[in-house]
């Protein structure tokens, strides 16, 4: 699956510069989530500002890379047709250990047999000019 | 009767359902949209002085309604876009009266049009679900209602069967309404079973068929509508809720911003969810409303498929559900599918709806969805009485 998904020629992401830390950690395999100094919340996606108490004291930390599986759904006829050959694929809401949630797509041995409460870790592949920070089941039940 | 009017939806049209549309403008469409529903008003074209529009007018990206009052040919004194998806329809109706109401103006068409050609464009797109949803192969509307599904049923233990007869009542309300792409064309439960798995846990059948088509309305002061040619169909309650746009980034999978919403639109209207005429519930897919019945509060939150064996929704069972087929019916023409529940709500309580009429219709409440889930307009429209 995951050479599969290496040779495909699909959207990749637009970074902006608030966003490239985000990116630039999952080229070096982590995942990286903002944290607000003044009300210590997570948060996901990258922001300026903390999207609950509005600071901009917001700071990037290495996250666990770890979390369970919210949902998800096997995509047999993908949105958009650079995907189709890689179907029938998983994409799965995943809820951080640190509390929020991020959309991914799952690789890995089991993925077509996923379930919600799963526990899932990252796995960060190179895909064009980016790497992107998928999942894979981690065997272990997840607390969600 | 209930609380005092809001405003009066005075004049409605609708176009049919299309599947491709080569070579026609979306200004075309808009143009014969507005003209049936000024017409059905009864007003004429110089007494309409404001205008809502959808954001999609595919001739162009910006300045939406200076472009389309002026191929219109109106000089509207309030004009404006609502960009609220498929609720867009419903949260003009509620503005539209604001306006009024304000003294802003008269009366007010709203219209959303749209056609379907085979190759269309795709615009520019640098927003976060571009960003941090698409590389991961998560492109398109699907998703965002598959996962809150998929999540539905390993919470309360919904079934497919349960989500597949939202479908086929759709499909068997539609045979009642010649303009419905799906006319002809029912579809049982096995049916909808049948059908190819798109997004799992999602059916094909309980997707909407994309196509192309229009609806428009008028809106006026009830004291405006006692003057013309139809009984005036009342805006009792409105209620509106925006709370994510990505999916990921929704406070809940299980329950959406229509909760608020509706509860806002009934509390103003002064009615019950249960003692409603017409439930005309925004239907882009079978979850919507499952998750709809459970926000009205009509069945406990996980039970909307026990209750729904309790009841029927035709327009003779005793909880009449988007008696013109719905948008899994009609099929969706784009945001102007919205606007077909407020079509089809006008339609019942004028008691003009023909073969498909609801006995001694009197309240109507109309939803509407946008994005993934995250956009929503309740409105309660009354016969006049």
């Amino acid at each position: 699956m995951t050479e599969l998904i290496q040779s495909l020629s699909i959207p990749g992401p637009i970074p902006t510069g608030t966003s490239m830390p985000f990116w630039k950690a999952a080229q070096l395999g982590e995942l990286a989530l903002q944290r607000c100094s003044d009300c210590d919340a997570w948060f996901f996606y990258a922001r300026t500002h903390c999207p609950h108490c509005w600071s901009h004291c917001v700071n990037w930390h290495a996250a666990s890379g770890t979390g369970v599986i919210k949902s998800f759904s096997v995509v047999h006829r993908p949105g958009h047709s650079a995907w189709a050959p890689a179907a029938p694929y998983v994409i799965a809401l995943i809820e951080l250990k640190e509390g929020p949630t991020m959309l991914t797509q799952l690789l890995g041995d089991g993925r077509l047999s996923a379930r919600i409460g799963q526990g899932v870790k990252l796995c960060c592949v190179p895909v064009g000019q980016f790497t992107l920070p998928f999942f894979e089941l981690t065997g272990e039940r997840g607390s969600a | 009767m209930m609380n005092r009017s809001m405003g009066v939806i005075a004049g409605v049209s609708e176009l049919r359902s299309m599947r491709r549309t080569e070579g026609a403008t979306t200004l075309d469409y808009i143009m014969d949209a507005v003209i049936q529903a000024v017409d059905d008003a009864g007003l004429d074209k110089d007494a309409v002085d404001g205008l809502l529009v959808g954001p999609q007018v595919g001739e162009t990206p910006q300045h939406v309604p200076a472009t389309v009052a002026e191929y219109l040919g109106m000089q509207p004194r309030m004009a404006n876009v609502v960009d609220l998806g498929g609720a867009s329809g419903a949260g003009m109706v509620w503005r539209a009266a604001a306006a009024i109401q304000a003294g802003m103006c008269e009366a007010v068409v709203c219209v959303l049009a749209n056609v379907r050609e085979a190759e269309l464009p795709r615009s520019p797109n640098r927003n976060p679900i571009r960003e941090f949803d698409v590389p991961f192969g998560a492109s398109g509307a699907n998703l965002s209602y598959a996962l809150p599904m998929q999540r539905h049923m390993s919470e309360f233990g919904s079934t497919p069967r349960q989500f597949a007869r939202i479908a086929s009542i759709a499909r068997q309300n539609a045979q009642l309404n010649p303009n419905a792409i799906f006319y002809g064309q029912p579809a049982n439960i096995e049916d909808v079973l049948a059908s190819p798995i798109i997004a799992s846990p999602l059916h094909l059948f309980e997707i909407v068929m994309p196509v192309a088509g229009g609806a428009a309305v008028v809106v006026t002061s009830a004291e405006r509508a006692r003057s013309l040619k139809h009984p005036p169909v009342h805006l009792l309650g409105a209620g509106e809720k925006v709370t994510h746009r990505a999916i990921s980034q929704a406070p809940s999978l299980t329950s959406g911003p229509l909760k608020p919403a509706m509860l806002q639109a009934l509390t103003r209207a002064g009615v019950n969810a249960a003692d409603i005429s017409l439930l005309s519930l925004y239907d882009c897919y079978t979850i919507m409303v499952a998750l709809t019945l459970e926000d009205a509060g009509l069945c406990a939150t996980g039970k909307f498929g026990l209750w729904m064996d309790d009841h029927s929704f035709g327009h003779d069972g005793d909880f009449p559900m988007n008696t013109h087929g719905g948008q899994l019916g009609c099929g969706q023409a784009d945001l102007a599918g919205g606007m077909a529940h407020v079509v089809e709500a006008v339609r019942q309580l004028r008691h003009e709806a023909g073969p498909r009429q609801i006995p001694n219709a009197r309240t109507a409440l109309v939803t509407g969805n946008g994005a993934t889930v995250s956009e929503a307009t309740a409105l309660i429209l009354g016969a006049d009485e």
